[in-house]
């Protein structure tokens, strides 16, 4: 229980520090934080239920005040903006990466990694997105998705990352990849 | 709260232009009436918005739908700059023993408030912590390598998480446990 729930906020705080550490990550053009990174890990890390807690627990803190999103943003006033989806993704998309590792415990754990990170990181999480996107900006959906096209290609490299990074924990920790029990 | 709820979706039915922008206007001067320092802080935070604000306001333009653009746009900063005058206004600690309240119901899947009290405070204490860290392996990694720290010192730092949750959990759990 106390483990549970140590590593339930450390994981939130791990998302946080992600997006706070100046961009540590490929500089291509388009601005990438490792923040969805941290969602990725969350689920692929500690599984479905943890993962997922941890998302929430970031999510509820930053709307209480912390600025801790990428870019030092924080507060309720990003329920208002055109991110809102976003946010509230956050925990669906550990959620979601962290059942498909739950649910594929024999196939390759780099594969299984990065498809979850695909599916949790990027689908899920852009499905609310773009819904909150075209709701607050008062545009169509596909106008919406446009807009999210320039950011797909930093999340695949994500993804790919989160895989690696959950093989190598796999490799070293095995009993601390609590989503493949 | 429930107030900041309401205000923000009548905003959502406001239809005219006139009456959006007067509206975020005198959100602004809410803003002002609470002091200079107060009012730079609040606007530099609205600022953070200008990415969206241009991208809606080229759009319309190149539609040459000036009407529905200023709704929009209006609605957009007098929703953000009233959501945030809550924040500004609130002291963390209540907003974190609102969160405490707001989460009673976990109880019922055995989640008791005070674990969640715990969790918020270890967040809060552990995010400097482990943004020091990752500076930390950063310049350990330029150090050795001569080259840009890049993605590479996320999993050692992960590593590092995992391995303090154990320590962390042991020694909560030998002061008498959550």
């Amino acid at each position: 229980m106390e483990r549970s729930i140590v590593l339930v906020a450390l994981f939130a705080a791990l998302i946080a520090a992600l997006g706070l550490i100046p961009k540590i990550m490929l500089t291509s053009g388009v601005p990438i934080t490792a923040q969805s990174l941290g969602i990725m890990l969350c689920g692929t890390v500690l599984g479905a239920k943890r993962g997922g807690a941890a998302a929430l627990l970031f999510v509820l803190l930053t709307l209480a005040g912390l600025p801790l999103l990428a870019g030092g943003r924080g507060g309720l006033g990003l329920l208002a903006s055109p991110t809102v989806g976003f946010i509230i993704g956050f925990p669906l998309a550990a959620f979601a990466a962290g059942w498909i590792m739950e649910r594929f415990q024999r196939q390759n754990i780099l594969v299984v990694g990065i498809l979850a990170s695909i599916v949790g990181g990027i689908i899920v999480l852009y499905i609310p997105g773009v819904l909150g996107m075209s709701a607050v900006l008062g545009k169509s959906l596909s106008d919406a998705l446009v807009l999210m096209l320039p950011f797909i290609t930093g999340d695949l490299i994500k993804a790919a990352l989160a895989g690696f990074i959950t093989q190598a924990i796999h490799r070293a920790r095995p009993h601390l990849l609590l989503s493949r029990h | 709260m429930i107030l900041l709820c309401v205000l923000t979706s009548l905003l959502f039915g406001i239809s005219d232009p006139v009456s959006g922008v007067a509206i975020a206007l005198c959100v602004i001067l809410v803003y002002a009436a609470l002091g200079v320092r107060f009012f730079i802080k609040g606007m530099r935070v609205l600022i953070g918005l200008w990415p969206f604000l241009i991208l809606i306001g080229a759009w319309h333009i190149w539609l040459a739908d000036y009407h529905q653009g200023i709704i929009i746009l209006s609605r957009l900063i007098s929703a953000v700059a009233l959501a945030n005058l809550v924040t500004m206004t609130t002291r963390l600690q209540d907003m974190i023993d609102f969160l405490v309240r707001v989460s009673r119901p976990a109880r019922w899947f055995g989640l008791s408030p005070q674990a969640i009290g715990i969790a918020i405070a270890l967040v809060i204490r552990f995010i400097p912590v482990l943004v020091a860290r990752a500076q930390h392996l950063s310049v350990a990694y330029r150090a050795r390598s001569g080259k840009r720290a890049s993605w590479r010192i996320i999993l050692p730092l992960v590593f590092s998480v995992l391995d303090d949750a154990d320590n962390i959990s042991n020694a909560l759990r030998a002061r008498g446990g959550i």
